[in-house]
């Protein structure tokens, strides 16, 4: 039997004997292959974005905003319906027993801060100590605030990078004074990087200091009627088990302290924004699954010119086959050669696909419109499709070429 | 030497079945050839010469009789048994050289010996060695369509050789090639017969006929003329 080096070695030479034809031969599979990478890089960086912003909220996390879920004719926007308050936030975490944690936060989206000098326009949240922990942040430098900060309104500020960069582009921030509208304020922390958002937005461009403040000194916001109050409550769970359960006595519990009567609709929603996330993820899922059958039957087309151009080389070298048998050649040889030059031929398809499908994803990436990622697995990917293409496609004119007569073959013009 | 002959063939027939009905290409034929013999095969086209050519280098197997070649009977073997008996036994030169294109003299010579695992480096000194023989030495890595008819033909002789066959088949040696170059090709056939190698070569030219020790002629089938 013939070496498989040595087949290796027979197949490149046909392969390189009719260069072109063999790249021509070979799109359908370099097509197939990068429509597989892109397919699986986009898919990826879809669920990667999801898990990221899922990670970003918080295990575990249930957010309750004013405003009703539904889009009932009566209903008017998140911001006309009764504020919820620091008490609420503290009334759910005493009578929900799954809940861990309660966090009343707010959010400006545009504040002007000065600090030695310069200025930067960012967004500031007033908000409970508490949320540090539900979402799981870290300071990068100093310290967060703590409850004495927040009871007692005191001026204290934790920034983000982005704040921290542009206004002390030299360091030094944590001790420093800022004025936020002319309010000033003593930094006590920054907030360790988290980068840019799944939807491009700077989550490091921030400025967070206690409700208490913000509400007293900063913003003035206040709601008639409401003491306290608070854009968003972000409720931590025990466990994942115990979601929908919470999501009911939280809704039931409101219900109450909004003096809501049985049978009306709730005036405020309680999210699972992870669900949510999930739920739209199932359907970016299918949208790959799709992209999947296309890729599938690009591959099938690669892999039919494959073997289209295979039984070409087996018919124009059949007296080259004739001669192989003669001088010594089992079938089994002469099936190896072509099987291999199939597999060779995919295999360098592949490799071409590979580069193609890598480079249309950084191009896909670059576009913005989908989140994209490339894994080094991916390379796996395109070996194993274009090495099956080949084999599966390359059997049947290796095996034609493997029962050919040796006096037939010898004789063919 | 053993009393058997190298090769010895009784009652040897070839039926082909063909849409018009039964072909029959042999129609009993007997022949011994000794060790070392140089058999010129004869006759016009359709006589059974190739036939007969094809069976001694184990290409086609009879439909019946018996046949003996270096000790294998070569009835009822399986494609890759016959395969392997080729490469073993037989060496083979064609009328139109049947050299691989785009493939130096080399790897053109060292074809047989691939199919036998033998080691790279052994392959090429063995094919070096054979073109050697056949004064081509100079050529070694030249593709066939750098070469004459001639060095082509001599290129395929090597190739025949590198497996260090018992017998060598030609079919048609000269077919392709002018008076001279076929003097050259037929000169070297009878130095590789000298040192101890059996020739069975088809031909219709009868000066090349002369050369060989033995002529056996074919007709209809059957062997009409055997002289010695």
């Amino acid at each position: 039997m013939m070496s498989p080096g040595a087949a290796v070695t027979v197949a490149l030479t046909a392969l390189r004997v009719n260069a072109l034809r063999s790249f021509l031969a070979m799109l359908g599979v370099i097509i197939g292959v990068g429509a597989v990478i892109v397919m699986i890089s986009v898919s990826q960086g879809a669920r990667a974005a999801v898990e990221e912003q899922i990670s970003a909220l918080g295990a575990n996390t249930l957010n309750v905003r004013p405003g009703s879920r539904n889009m009932g004719g009566r209903r008017g926007g998140a911001g006309s319906a009764q504020m919820l308050s620091d008490a609420d936030a503290a009334a759910l975490r005493d009578e929900v027993p799954y809940i861990t944690a309660a966090a009343g936060f707010m959010s400006e989206r545009s504040v002007t801060a000065v600090a030695d000098g310069m200025n930067w326009s960012s967004e500031l949240m007033g908000s409970h100590p508490d949320l540090f922990a539900i979402r799981g942040w870290t300071p990068a430098e100093g310290r967060f605030f703590d409850m004495t900060e927040f009871d007692g309104s005191a001026r204290v500020a934790v920034i983000g990078r982005t704040v921290s960069r542009e206004l002390f582009p030299a360091g030094g921030a944590v001790g420093a004074a800022l004025r936020i509208n002319g309010v000033p304020m003593e930094i006590i922390g920054v907030l360790e990087e988290r980068g840019q958002s799944s939807w491009g937005q700077d989550q490091d461009d921030i400025i967070i200091i206690p409700t208490t403040t913000m509400r007293g000194r900063v913003s003035g916001m206040n709601w008639p009627g409401v003491r306290d109050p608070v854009q968003t409550i972000t409720l931590q769970i025990d466990s994942a088990r115990n979601m929908e359960a919470a999501t009911a006595e939280v809704e039931e519990v409101l219900r109450i302290r909004r003096g809501i009567s049985p049978g009306a609709e709730d005036n405020f929603s309680v999210v699972n924004f992870a669900e949510f996330l999930r739920a739209r993820s199932e359907t970016e899922q299918q949208l790959g699954l799709l992209l999947g059958i296309t890729a599938a039957i690009s591959l099938l087309v690669g892999g039919i010119g494959i073997m289209n151009i295979m039984l070409v080389s087996v018919t124009e070298r059949t007296r080259e086959i004739g001669l192989r048998l003669a001088i010594g050649a089992r079938q089994g040889d002469v099936r190896n050669q072509f099987l291999v030059e199939a597999v060779v031929l995919c295999l360098t398809g592949g490799l071409m696909g590979l580069g193609l499908g890598i480079g249309a994803a950084y191009w896909v990436q670059s576009l913005e419109i989908f989140q994209v990622s490339v894994e080094p697995m991916i390379a796996l990917v395109a070996i194993g499709a274009a090495a099956g293409v080949g084999i599966v496609f390359g059997f049947y004119p290796a095996h034609q070429a493997s029962r050919l007569n040796p006096i037939d073959a010898l004789r063919y013009e | 030497m053993s009393d058997q002959p190298l090769i010895r063939a009784r009652e040897l027939t070839r039926v082909y079945r063909l849409g018009g009905g039964d072909v029959h290409a042999l129609r009993g034929v007997d022949c011994d050839i000794a060790g070392g013999d140089y058999v010129a095969v004869m006759g016009a086209s359709g006589s059974g010469k190739s036939t007969f050519m094809n069976m001694m280098g184990a290409l086609d197997t009879p439909t019946s009789g018996e046949l003996v070649i270096a000790g294998q009977s070569l009835l009822n073997r399986r494609p890759d048994e016959l395969s392997k008996f080729r490469n073993e036994t037989v060496g083979f030169v064609f009328q139109q050289f049947n050299l691989l294109p785009r493939t130096t003299a080399l790897d053109n010579v060292a074809l047989p010996l691939l199919y036998r695992g033998t080691s790279s480096k052994e392959r090429r000194e063995r094919a070096a060695a054979c073109l050697e023989m056949v004064g081509l030495g100079e050529r070694m890595d030249h593709h066939p369509s750098q070469l004459s008819g001639g060095q082509q033909q001599r290129v395929a002789i090597a190739r025949a050789l590198s497996n260090e066959p018992k017998i060598l088949l030609a079919d048609e040696p000269t077919g392709a090639l002018d008076t001279k170059t076929s003097e050259d090709v037929m000169d070297i056939f009878d130095n590789l017969n000298a040192s101890g190698i059996t020739i069975i070569l088809v031909t219709h030219e009868h000066d090349v006929g002369e050369r060989a020790k033995r002529r056996i002629t074919f007709r209809d089938g059957v062997i009409v003329e055997d002289t010695q």
